[in-house]
Protein backbone atom coordinates (compact mmCIF):
# COMPACT_ATOMS: atom_id res chain seq x y z
CA UNK A 1 0.00 0.00 0.00
CA UNK A 2 2.97 2.44 0.57
CA UNK A 3 4.43 2.08 -2.77
CA UNK A 4 1.14 2.81 -4.48
CA UNK A 5 0.44 6.06 -1.82
CA UNK A 6 3.81 7.41 -2.39
CA UNK A 7 3.64 7.02 -6.08
CA UNK A 8 -0.37 8.77 -6.63
CA UNK A 9 1.13 11.58 -4.17
CA UNK A 10 4.54 11.94 -5.93
CA UNK A 11 2.52 11.95 -9.28
CA UNK A 12 0.08 14.33 -8.06
CA UNK A 13 3.08 17.07 -7.62
CA UNK A 14 5.28 15.96 -10.54
CA UNK A 15 2.06 17.04 -12.86
CA UNK A 16 0.68 20.50 -12.22
CA UNK A 17 -2.58 18.40 -10.73
CA UNK A 18 -1.87 18.96 -7.04
CA UNK A 19 -0.43 22.25 -7.34
CA UNK A 20 -3.78 23.30 -9.04
CA UNK A 21 -5.84 21.86 -6.48
CA UNK A 22 -3.98 23.43 -4.08
CA UNK A 23 -3.83 26.79 -5.49
CA UNK A 24 -7.22 26.71 -6.84
CA UNK A 25 -8.86 25.60 -3.44
CA UNK A 26 -7.20 28.41 -1.51
CA UNK A 27 -7.81 31.05 -4.01
CA UNK A 28 -11.62 30.48 -4.40
CA UNK A 29 -12.04 30.09 -0.51
CA UNK A 30 -9.79 32.93 0.15
CA UNK A 31 -11.90 35.43 -2.52
CA UNK A 32 -14.86 34.16 -1.25
CA UNK A 33 -14.08 34.34 2.61
CA UNK A 34 -11.93 37.38 2.48
CA UNK A 35 -12.42 39.47 -0.55
CA UNK A 36 -16.31 39.71 -1.99
CA UNK A 37 -18.03 41.75 0.05
CA UNK A 38 -21.46 40.11 0.17
CA UNK A 39 -19.76 36.22 1.50
CA UNK A 40 -16.65 37.82 3.35
CA UNK A 41 -15.63 37.18 7.11
CA UNK A 42 -14.84 41.01 7.98
CA UNK A 43 -18.31 42.31 6.45
CA UNK A 44 -20.38 39.56 7.94
CA UNK A 45 -19.68 41.69 11.61
CA UNK A 46 -19.90 38.12 13.26
CA UNK A 47 -16.60 36.34 14.53
CA UNK A 48 -16.98 33.21 12.64
CA UNK A 49 -15.30 31.09 10.13
CA UNK A 50 -18.97 30.01 8.76
CA UNK A 51 -18.56 31.01 5.35
CA UNK A 52 -15.46 29.01 4.82
CA UNK A 53 -17.31 25.78 5.13
CA UNK A 54 -20.27 26.92 2.85
CA UNK A 55 -18.01 27.27 0.18
CA UNK A 56 -15.82 24.72 0.76
CA UNK A 57 -17.80 21.89 -0.22
CA UNK A 58 -19.10 23.59 -3.47
CA UNK A 59 -15.29 23.94 -4.55
CA UNK A 60 -15.01 20.23 -3.66
CA UNK A 61 -17.59 19.33 -5.95
CA UNK A 62 -15.77 20.24 -9.01
CA UNK A 63 -11.92 19.86 -7.36
CA UNK A 64 -11.91 16.63 -5.95
CA UNK A 65 -13.73 14.84 -9.39
CA UNK A 66 -10.46 16.28 -11.34
CA UNK A 67 -8.14 14.70 -8.47
CA UNK A 68 -9.80 11.36 -8.78
CA UNK A 69 -10.99 10.85 -12.32
CA UNK A 70 -7.32 10.04 -13.38
CA UNK A 71 -7.19 7.42 -10.59
CA UNK A 72 -7.83 4.27 -12.53
CA UNK A 73 -9.34 5.62 -15.66
CA UNK A 74 -5.67 6.83 -16.21
CA UNK A 75 -3.89 3.61 -15.43
CA UNK A 76 -6.75 1.26 -17.78
CA UNK A 77 -5.91 4.06 -20.92
CA UNK A 78 -2.02 3.42 -19.96
CA UNK A 79 -2.19 -0.43 -19.69
CA UNK A 80 -0.55 -0.11 -16.36
CA UNK A 81 -3.45 -1.25 -14.54
CA UNK A 82 -1.99 -4.61 -15.93
CA UNK A 83 1.27 -3.93 -14.61
CA UNK A 84 -0.12 -3.08 -10.96
CA UNK A 85 -2.12 -5.76 -11.18
CA UNK A 86 0.54 -8.29 -11.85
CA UNK A 87 2.66 -7.35 -9.17
CA UNK A 88 1.95 -8.90 -5.70
CA UNK A 89 -0.21 -6.09 -4.68
CA UNK A 90 -3.95 -6.91 -3.53
CA UNK A 91 -6.56 -4.81 -5.03
CA UNK A 92 -7.11 -3.56 -1.36
CA UNK A 93 -3.55 -2.20 -1.41
CA UNK A 94 -4.07 -0.61 -4.42
CA UNK A 95 -7.48 1.40 -3.47
CA UNK A 96 -6.34 2.58 -0.18
CA UNK A 97 -3.28 3.62 -1.57
CA UNK A 98 -4.46 5.56 -4.15
CA UNK A 99 -7.55 6.82 -1.48
CA UNK A 100 -5.12 7.67 1.26
CA UNK A 101 -2.90 9.71 -1.74
CA UNK A 102 -5.98 11.66 -2.32
CA UNK A 103 -7.09 12.36 0.88
CA UNK A 104 -3.55 13.68 1.91
CA UNK A 105 -3.79 15.99 -1.06
CA UNK A 106 -7.26 17.37 0.32
CA UNK A 107 -5.60 17.96 4.05
CA UNK A 108 -3.09 19.65 2.82
CA UNK A 109 -5.35 21.59 0.98
CA UNK A 110 -7.52 22.39 4.11
CA UNK A 111 -4.50 22.80 6.27
CA UNK A 112 -3.39 26.39 5.63
CA UNK A 113 -6.53 27.60 6.23
CA UNK A 114 -6.52 27.05 9.74
CA UNK A 115 -4.45 30.87 8.97
CA UNK A 116 -8.18 31.95 8.92
CA UNK A 117 -9.67 30.61 12.02
CA UNK A 118 -6.33 32.33 13.54
CA UNK A 119 -6.84 35.60 11.90
CA UNK A 120 -10.67 35.79 13.40
CA UNK A 121 -9.34 34.21 16.44
CA UNK A 122 -6.89 37.35 16.71
CA UNK A 123 -9.73 40.05 15.30
CA UNK A 124 -12.41 39.02 17.12
CA UNK A 125 -13.68 41.29 19.91
CA UNK A 126 -12.93 40.37 22.91
CA UNK A 127 -9.36 38.40 20.98
CA UNK A 128 -10.51 35.09 21.26
CA UNK A 129 -13.89 35.48 20.73
CA UNK A 130 -15.19 32.68 18.19
CA UNK A 131 -16.86 29.59 18.66
CA UNK A 132 -14.07 27.05 18.49
CA UNK A 133 -16.35 23.79 18.67
CA UNK A 134 -18.69 24.53 15.90
CA UNK A 135 -14.82 25.71 14.06
CA UNK A 136 -13.25 21.90 15.09
CA UNK A 137 -16.87 20.27 14.02
CA UNK A 138 -16.79 22.11 11.02
CA UNK A 139 -13.06 20.50 10.02
CA UNK A 140 -13.91 17.26 10.87
CA UNK A 141 -17.36 17.72 8.46
CA UNK A 142 -15.29 18.82 5.75
CA UNK A 143 -12.78 16.26 6.39
CA UNK A 144 -15.29 13.82 6.28
CA UNK A 145 -17.06 14.90 3.61
CA UNK A 146 -13.93 14.98 1.58
CA UNK A 147 -13.35 11.47 2.26
CA UNK A 148 -17.18 10.77 0.74
CA UNK A 149 -16.31 12.52 -2.61
CA UNK A 150 -13.22 11.14 -2.85
CA UNK A 151 -14.32 7.17 -2.08
CA UNK A 152 -16.77 8.48 -4.96
CA UNK A 153 -14.37 9.63 -7.56
CA UNK A 154 -12.43 6.50 -7.23
CA UNK A 155 -15.01 4.24 -8.03
CA UNK A 156 -16.66 6.16 -10.76
CA UNK A 157 -12.76 6.24 -12.20
CA UNK A 158 -12.82 2.80 -11.97
CA UNK A 159 -16.21 2.50 -13.91
CA UNK A 160 -14.39 3.84 -16.99
CA UNK A 161 -10.82 4.68 -18.44
CA UNK A 162 -12.12 8.04 -19.93
CA UNK A 163 -11.11 10.34 -17.30
CA UNK A 164 -13.64 13.39 -18.79
CA UNK A 165 -16.79 10.68 -17.93
CA UNK A 166 -14.86 9.90 -14.71
CA UNK A 167 -15.41 13.55 -13.90
CA UNK A 168 -18.68 13.99 -14.78
CA UNK A 169 -19.70 10.90 -13.29
CA UNK A 170 -18.15 11.81 -9.90
CA UNK A 171 -19.33 15.63 -10.14
CA UNK A 172 -22.72 14.49 -10.96
CA UNK A 173 -22.70 12.05 -8.14
CA UNK A 174 -21.74 13.98 -5.46
CA UNK A 175 -23.42 16.88 -6.27
CA UNK A 176 -26.61 14.16 -5.93
CA UNK A 177 -25.51 12.71 -2.62
CA UNK A 178 -24.86 16.36 -1.62
CA UNK A 179 -27.79 18.27 -2.70
CA UNK A 180 -30.36 16.28 -3.72
CA UNK A 181 -31.89 14.39 -1.21
CA UNK A 182 -32.50 18.00 0.96
CA UNK A 183 -33.72 19.64 -2.81
CA UNK A 184 -35.97 16.15 -2.65
CA UNK A 185 -36.98 16.68 0.97
CA UNK A 186 -37.90 20.26 0.53
CA UNK A 187 -40.00 19.60 -2.15
CA UNK A 188 -43.84 20.66 -0.98
CA UNK A 189 -46.39 17.86 -0.27
CA UNK A 190 -44.53 15.03 -1.84
CA UNK A 191 -43.06 12.76 0.77
CA UNK A 192 -45.09 14.94 3.50
CA UNK A 193 -44.37 13.45 6.98
CA UNK A 194 -41.11 11.57 5.74
CA UNK A 195 -39.13 14.46 3.96
CA UNK A 196 -36.58 14.06 6.95
CA UNK A 197 -36.15 11.15 6.61
CA UNK A 198 -34.94 12.01 2.47
CA UNK A 199 -32.85 14.37 3.81
CA UNK A 200 -31.49 12.29 6.22
CA UNK A 201 -29.79 10.27 3.22
CA UNK A 202 -28.28 13.14 1.68
CA UNK A 203 -24.97 14.72 2.90
CA UNK A 204 -25.98 18.14 3.52
CA UNK A 205 -28.37 17.49 6.64
CA UNK A 206 -24.76 15.57 8.16
CA UNK A 207 -22.62 17.98 7.09
CA UNK A 208 -24.97 20.96 9.04
CA UNK A 209 -25.42 18.97 11.98
CA UNK A 210 -21.49 18.57 12.47
CA UNK A 211 -20.88 22.27 11.81
CA UNK A 212 -23.07 23.21 14.74
CA UNK A 213 -20.01 21.44 16.67
CA UNK A 214 -22.45 18.65 17.63
CA UNK A 215 -20.28 15.79 16.88
CA UNK A 216 -22.72 12.88 17.16
CA UNK A 217 -22.02 8.96 16.07
CA UNK A 218 -24.72 8.82 13.65
CA UNK A 219 -23.44 11.21 11.47
CA UNK A 220 -19.62 10.29 11.98
CA UNK A 221 -21.17 6.37 11.04
CA UNK A 222 -23.00 7.90 7.85
CA UNK A 223 -19.91 9.21 6.46
CA UNK A 224 -17.42 6.48 7.24
CA UNK A 225 -20.15 4.06 6.14
CA UNK A 226 -20.75 5.66 2.77
CA UNK A 227 -16.98 6.24 2.37
CA UNK A 228 -16.39 2.42 2.98
CA UNK A 229 -19.46 1.26 0.61
CA UNK A 230 -17.84 3.21 -2.30
CA UNK A 231 -14.08 2.08 -1.53
CA UNK A 232 -15.68 -1.79 -1.49
CA UNK A 233 -17.26 -0.92 -5.02
CA UNK A 234 -14.25 0.23 -6.48
CA UNK A 235 -12.77 -3.64 -4.84
CA UNK A 236 -15.82 -4.81 -6.44
CA UNK A 237 -14.98 -3.12 -10.02
CA UNK A 238 -11.47 -3.62 -10.34
CA UNK A 239 -12.56 -7.03 -9.80
CA UNK A 240 -14.55 -7.54 -12.72
CA UNK A 241 -11.74 -8.48 -14.69
CA UNK A 242 -12.01 -11.82 -12.94
CA UNK A 243 -15.50 -12.49 -14.13
CA UNK B 1 8.86 -28.10 -13.09
CA UNK B 2 8.94 -24.44 -13.28
CA UNK B 3 5.49 -24.20 -15.15
CA UNK B 4 3.17 -26.87 -16.03
CA UNK B 5 -0.01 -26.01 -17.60
CA UNK B 6 -3.11 -28.89 -17.64
CA UNK B 7 -5.69 -28.59 -20.03
CA UNK B 8 -5.74 -24.82 -19.81
CA UNK B 9 -9.21 -23.31 -21.17
CA UNK B 10 -10.49 -19.24 -21.21
CA UNK B 11 -13.12 -18.14 -22.92
CA UNK B 12 -14.48 -15.04 -23.54
CA UNK B 13 -17.90 -15.34 -24.15
CA UNK B 14 -18.46 -18.11 -26.66
CA UNK B 15 -14.96 -17.59 -27.67
CA UNK B 16 -12.15 -20.06 -26.75
CA UNK B 17 -9.38 -17.60 -26.47
CA UNK B 18 -7.20 -20.75 -25.51
CA UNK B 19 -8.47 -24.36 -25.73
CA UNK B 20 -7.79 -27.12 -23.31
CA UNK B 21 -3.91 -26.62 -23.81
CA UNK B 22 -1.12 -28.30 -21.75
CA UNK B 23 2.88 -27.37 -22.12
CA UNK B 24 5.40 -27.35 -19.19
CA UNK B 25 8.84 -26.04 -18.67
CA UNK B 26 11.87 -26.70 -16.69
CA UNK B 27 14.17 -24.57 -14.47
CA UNK B 28 16.37 -22.81 -16.66
CA UNK B 29 14.35 -23.56 -19.95
CA UNK B 30 13.79 -20.52 -23.02
CA UNK B 31 10.43 -21.39 -24.03
CA UNK B 32 9.35 -19.67 -27.26
CA UNK B 33 4.78 -19.28 -27.55
CA UNK B 34 4.86 -19.17 -31.15
CA UNK B 35 1.51 -18.19 -33.46
CA UNK B 36 0.13 -15.49 -35.54
CA UNK B 37 -1.74 -12.67 -33.93
CA UNK B 38 -5.11 -13.85 -31.51
CA UNK B 39 -3.77 -17.30 -31.28
CA UNK B 40 -3.81 -17.26 -27.34
CA UNK B 41 -0.41 -16.49 -26.79
CA UNK B 42 -1.25 -13.22 -24.43
CA UNK B 43 -4.02 -15.03 -22.91
CA UNK B 44 -1.77 -17.84 -21.40
CA UNK B 45 0.58 -15.67 -20.15
CA UNK B 46 -2.53 -13.45 -18.20
CA UNK B 47 -3.10 -16.54 -16.68
CA UNK B 48 -0.06 -17.69 -15.28
CA UNK B 49 0.59 -13.77 -14.30
CA UNK B 50 -2.74 -14.48 -12.25
CA UNK B 51 -3.95 -11.28 -14.31
CA UNK B 52 -7.07 -13.36 -14.73
CA UNK B 53 -8.10 -16.85 -13.87
CA UNK B 54 -8.50 -19.75 -16.28
CA UNK B 55 -12.29 -20.72 -17.28
CA UNK B 56 -11.16 -24.64 -16.66
CA UNK B 57 -7.78 -26.45 -16.13
CA UNK B 58 -4.97 -25.75 -14.22
CA UNK B 59 -1.84 -23.74 -14.06
CA UNK B 60 1.03 -24.14 -11.59
CA UNK B 61 3.90 -21.52 -11.45
CA UNK B 62 7.04 -23.14 -8.94
CA UNK B 63 4.12 -26.02 -7.64
CA UNK B 64 1.55 -22.97 -6.62
CA UNK B 65 -1.77 -23.03 -8.38
CA UNK B 66 -2.94 -20.25 -9.96
CA UNK B 67 -6.03 -18.68 -8.36
CA UNK B 68 -4.95 -20.37 -5.05
CA UNK B 69 -1.74 -18.31 -4.11
CA UNK B 70 -1.56 -15.28 -6.39
CA UNK B 71 0.54 -12.87 -4.31
CA UNK B 72 3.15 -15.68 -3.61
CA UNK B 73 2.56 -16.60 -7.33
CA UNK B 74 3.45 -12.94 -8.24
CA UNK B 75 6.12 -12.26 -6.24
CA UNK B 76 8.22 -15.32 -8.01
CA UNK B 77 7.28 -13.81 -11.31
CA UNK B 78 8.79 -11.51 -13.83
CA UNK B 79 5.94 -10.17 -16.38
CA UNK B 80 6.58 -7.79 -19.09
CA UNK B 81 3.16 -7.38 -20.80
CA UNK B 82 2.78 -6.77 -24.49
CA UNK B 83 2.48 -3.21 -25.43
CA UNK B 84 4.98 -2.56 -22.35
CA UNK B 85 3.03 -0.39 -19.97
CA UNK B 86 4.95 2.32 -18.35
CA UNK B 87 4.40 5.57 -16.74
CA UNK B 88 5.55 8.16 -18.86
CA UNK B 89 5.78 10.88 -16.34
CA UNK B 90 8.20 9.12 -14.10
CA UNK B 91 12.30 8.93 -13.92
CA UNK B 92 14.02 5.80 -14.86
CA UNK B 93 15.37 5.94 -11.99
CA UNK B 94 12.26 6.77 -9.67
CA UNK B 95 10.29 4.22 -11.61
CA UNK B 96 12.61 1.34 -10.88
CA UNK B 97 12.04 2.53 -6.98
CA UNK B 98 8.80 2.34 -7.27
CA UNK B 99 8.98 -1.28 -8.50
CA UNK B 100 11.30 -1.95 -5.79
CA UNK B 101 9.13 -1.03 -2.68
CA UNK B 102 5.99 -2.88 -4.30
CA UNK B 103 8.20 -6.07 -4.13
CA UNK B 104 9.60 -4.88 -0.49
CA UNK B 105 13.13 -5.41 -1.46
CA UNK B 106 14.11 -3.72 1.34
CA UNK B 107 17.92 -1.55 1.58
CA UNK B 108 20.23 -2.56 -1.17
CA UNK B 109 21.23 0.81 -2.78
CA UNK B 110 23.36 -0.80 -5.02
CA UNK B 111 20.32 -2.75 -6.79
CA UNK B 112 19.05 -0.23 -8.96
CA UNK B 113 22.36 0.56 -10.43
CA UNK B 114 23.22 -2.65 -11.17
CA UNK B 115 19.84 -3.33 -13.08
CA UNK B 116 20.99 -0.09 -14.91
CA UNK B 117 23.99 -1.45 -16.18
CA UNK B 118 22.61 -5.08 -16.96
CA UNK B 119 20.15 -3.88 -18.97
CA UNK B 120 22.08 -0.93 -20.68
CA UNK B 121 20.49 1.83 -19.62
CA UNK B 122 23.15 3.70 -18.44
CA UNK B 123 23.13 6.55 -20.49
CA UNK B 124 19.56 7.13 -20.31
CA UNK B 125 19.05 6.16 -16.47
CA UNK B 126 18.35 9.87 -15.77
CA UNK B 127 15.85 10.70 -18.11
CA UNK B 128 12.23 10.62 -18.03
CA UNK B 129 10.41 7.54 -19.65
CA UNK B 130 8.60 9.12 -21.70
CA UNK B 131 11.53 10.51 -23.19
CA UNK B 132 13.25 7.03 -24.31
CA UNK B 133 13.16 5.80 -27.39
CA UNK B 134 10.86 2.45 -27.60
CA UNK B 135 13.87 0.15 -27.19
CA UNK B 136 15.02 1.92 -24.18
CA UNK B 137 11.43 1.78 -23.09
CA UNK B 138 11.66 -2.07 -23.72
CA UNK B 139 14.63 -1.89 -21.34
CA UNK B 140 12.87 -0.18 -18.51
CA UNK B 141 10.17 -2.62 -18.80
CA UNK B 142 12.79 -5.66 -18.40
CA UNK B 143 14.35 -4.22 -15.52
CA UNK B 144 11.21 -4.01 -13.51
CA UNK B 145 10.56 -7.46 -14.84
CA UNK B 146 13.88 -8.68 -13.05
CA UNK B 147 14.21 -6.10 -9.91
CA UNK B 148 13.38 -9.04 -8.02
CA UNK B 149 15.32 -11.57 -9.60
CA UNK B 150 12.43 -13.53 -10.11
CA UNK B 151 12.61 -17.54 -10.65
CA UNK B 152 10.33 -17.26 -13.78
CA UNK B 153 10.39 -14.59 -16.78
CA UNK B 154 7.14 -14.05 -18.58
CA UNK B 155 7.92 -11.90 -21.63
CA UNK B 156 5.06 -10.67 -24.14
CA UNK B 157 6.34 -9.87 -27.53
CA UNK B 158 9.64 -8.21 -25.74
CA UNK B 159 11.36 -7.92 -29.04
CA UNK B 160 8.31 -6.72 -31.31
CA UNK B 161 9.42 -2.80 -32.59
CA UNK B 162 13.25 -2.81 -31.81
CA UNK B 163 15.69 -2.21 -34.15
CA UNK B 164 18.26 -5.08 -35.20
CA UNK B 165 20.97 -3.52 -32.87
CA UNK B 166 18.61 -3.38 -29.97
CA UNK B 167 17.44 -6.67 -31.26
CA UNK B 168 20.89 -8.33 -30.80
CA UNK B 169 21.25 -6.80 -27.32
CA UNK B 170 17.88 -8.20 -26.07
CA UNK B 171 18.41 -11.58 -27.49
CA UNK B 172 21.54 -12.20 -25.66
CA UNK B 173 20.45 -10.19 -22.33
CA UNK B 174 17.58 -13.02 -22.60
CA UNK B 175 19.86 -16.25 -23.17
CA UNK B 176 21.89 -15.03 -20.53
CA UNK B 177 19.59 -15.41 -18.13
CA UNK B 178 18.81 -18.49 -18.75
CA UNK B 179 21.02 -20.76 -16.25
CA UNK B 180 19.27 -20.08 -13.62
CA UNK B 181 15.49 -18.52 -14.51
CA UNK B 182 12.62 -19.99 -16.64
CA UNK B 183 11.75 -18.12 -19.15
CA UNK B 184 8.53 -17.88 -21.17
CA UNK B 185 8.32 -15.57 -24.34
CA UNK B 186 6.29 -15.08 -27.05
CA UNK B 187 6.49 -13.62 -30.46
CA UNK B 188 5.39 -13.72 -34.33
CA UNK B 189 9.02 -12.97 -35.55
CA UNK B 190 10.13 -16.64 -35.78
CA UNK B 191 14.19 -16.04 -36.53
CA UNK B 192 13.72 -15.02 -32.66
CA UNK B 193 12.37 -18.02 -31.31
CA UNK B 194 14.65 -19.80 -33.15
CA UNK B 195 17.97 -18.39 -31.93
CA UNK B 196 16.83 -18.54 -28.34
CA UNK B 197 14.60 -21.37 -27.15
CA UNK B 198 15.31 -24.28 -26.17
CA UNK B 199 11.79 -25.36 -26.81
CA UNK B 200 8.87 -23.97 -28.79
CA UNK B 201 5.18 -24.34 -28.63
CA UNK B 202 3.08 -23.55 -31.25
CA UNK B 203 -0.20 -21.98 -31.03
CA UNK B 204 -3.04 -21.60 -33.38
CA UNK B 205 -6.69 -20.47 -32.79
CA UNK B 206 -6.14 -21.60 -29.22
CA UNK B 207 -4.55 -25.31 -29.25
CA UNK B 208 -1.51 -26.23 -29.50
CA UNK B 209 -0.46 -27.05 -32.94
CA UNK B 210 3.25 -28.32 -32.17
CA UNK B 211 5.09 -28.39 -28.89
CA UNK B 212 8.48 -29.80 -28.67
CA UNK B 213 12.19 -29.07 -28.53
CA UNK B 214 13.54 -26.95 -31.66
CA UNK B 215 15.67 -29.84 -33.31
CA UNK B 216 13.05 -32.47 -33.35
CA UNK B 217 10.50 -30.36 -34.90
CA UNK B 218 13.29 -28.79 -37.35
CA UNK B 219 13.82 -33.01 -38.29
CA UNK B 220 10.14 -34.14 -38.05
CA UNK B 221 8.99 -31.65 -40.78
CA UNK B 222 9.81 -33.01 -43.81
CA UNK B 223 12.89 -33.54 -45.84
CA UNK B 224 12.85 -31.57 -48.78
CA UNK B 225 14.96 -28.59 -48.93
CA UNK B 226 16.84 -26.07 -51.01
CA UNK B 227 20.51 -25.73 -52.11
CA UNK B 228 22.19 -22.51 -53.57
CA UNK B 229 24.97 -23.02 -55.93
CA UNK B 230 27.48 -20.78 -57.52
CA UNK B 231 29.12 -21.44 -60.63
CA UNK B 232 32.59 -20.12 -62.12
CA UNK B 233 30.55 -20.40 -65.42
CA UNK B 234 27.34 -19.76 -66.64
CA UNK B 235 25.71 -23.42 -67.31
CA UNK B 236 22.15 -24.77 -68.64
CA UNK B 237 19.52 -25.35 -66.45
CA UNK B 238 18.24 -28.25 -67.85
CA UNK B 239 21.26 -29.84 -66.83
CA UNK B 240 20.84 -29.51 -63.28
CA UNK B 241 16.95 -30.25 -63.77
CA UNK B 242 18.08 -33.50 -64.77
CA UNK B 243 20.04 -34.09 -61.53
CA UNK B 244 18.53 -37.02 -59.30
CA UNK B 245 16.29 -36.11 -56.28
CA UNK B 246 15.79 -31.84 -58.38
CA UNK B 247 12.28 -31.17 -58.45
CA UNK B 248 12.81 -27.32 -59.16
CA UNK B 249 15.98 -25.37 -60.28
CA UNK B 250 15.20 -21.35 -59.72
CA UNK B 251 18.40 -19.15 -61.39
CA UNK B 252 18.89 -16.16 -59.69
CA UNK B 253 21.71 -15.15 -62.28
CA UNK B 254 23.10 -17.41 -65.18
CA UNK B 255 25.96 -18.56 -62.36
CA UNK B 256 23.91 -18.81 -59.42
CA UNK B 257 20.78 -21.22 -58.92
CA UNK B 258 18.24 -22.42 -56.08
CA UNK B 259 17.65 -25.90 -56.40
CA UNK B 260 14.65 -27.09 -54.70
CA UNK B 261 15.39 -31.20 -54.50
CA UNK B 262 13.15 -33.91 -52.43
CA UNK B 263 16.24 -34.84 -50.29
CA UNK B 264 20.15 -34.07 -49.60
CA UNK B 265 21.67 -34.78 -53.45
CA UNK B 266 24.03 -32.46 -52.37
CA UNK B 267 26.94 -35.23 -53.84
CA UNK B 268 25.09 -35.51 -57.02
CA UNK B 269 24.36 -32.26 -57.61
CA UNK B 270 28.72 -31.87 -56.97
CA UNK B 271 29.29 -34.67 -59.15
CA UNK B 272 26.97 -33.50 -62.35
CA UNK B 273 28.50 -29.88 -62.48
CA UNK B 274 31.95 -31.22 -62.41
CA UNK B 275 31.62 -33.45 -64.69
CA UNK B 276 29.90 -30.93 -67.30
CA UNK B 277 33.24 -29.31 -66.76
CA UNK B 278 32.23 -26.25 -64.70
CA UNK B 279 33.29 -25.60 -61.64
CA UNK B 280 31.64 -25.11 -58.24
CA UNK B 281 32.37 -22.38 -56.22
CA UNK B 282 29.89 -22.28 -53.68
CA UNK B 283 26.68 -24.35 -52.59
CA UNK B 284 24.67 -23.58 -49.52
CA UNK B 285 22.18 -25.75 -47.99
CA UNK B 286 19.64 -23.62 -46.64
CA UNK B 287 18.53 -24.18 -43.29
CA UNK B 288 14.86 -25.85 -42.84
CA UNK B 289 14.00 -22.62 -41.41
CA UNK B 290 11.47 -22.71 -38.26
CA UNK B 291 8.95 -20.22 -40.46
CA UNK B 292 8.36 -23.79 -42.82
CA UNK B 293 7.37 -25.28 -39.69
CA UNK B 294 5.28 -22.89 -38.64
CA UNK B 295 3.48 -22.59 -42.06
CA UNK B 296 3.07 -26.60 -42.24
CA UNK B 297 1.21 -26.65 -38.81
CA UNK B 298 -0.73 -23.37 -38.86
CA UNK B 299 -1.98 -23.46 -42.50
CA UNK B 300 -2.62 -27.00 -42.52
CA UNK B 301 -5.45 -26.46 -40.05
CA UNK B 302 -7.26 -23.36 -41.93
Amino acid sequence: MRSIYLKELSSFFSSLTGYMVLVIFLLITGLFAWVFSNTSIPSYNYASIGQLFVIAPMVFLFLIPALTMQTFAQEKQQRTMEFLNTKPLTDRQIVLGKYFACMTLVALAILPTLIYYYSVYQLGSPRGNIDSGATIGSYIGLFLLASVFVSIGLFMSSLTDNQIVAFILTAFSCFLVYFAFSFIGDLPSLFGKWDDLVKYFGIEYHYDNISKGRIDTRDVIYFVSLASMFIWLTMVSLSRRRW
Amino acid sequence: MSIVVNSLTKTYGQQNAIDAISFSADKGEIVGLLGPNGAGKTTTMKILTCFMPPTSGSAEVCGLTVGKADIEIKKKIGYLPEHNPLYGTMYVKEYLQFVERIHQLGKDTNRIGRLIELVGLEREQNKKISQLSKGYKQRVGLAQAMIHDPEVLILDEPISGLDPNQLVEIRSLISNLKKDKTVIFSSHILQEVESICDKIVILDKGKIVASDSLTTLNSTSDKALTITIELLNGINADILSQIDGVERVESISDKEYLISSNYDNRAEIFDQIVGSGNKLVGMIKEKKSLEAVFKNVTQGRK
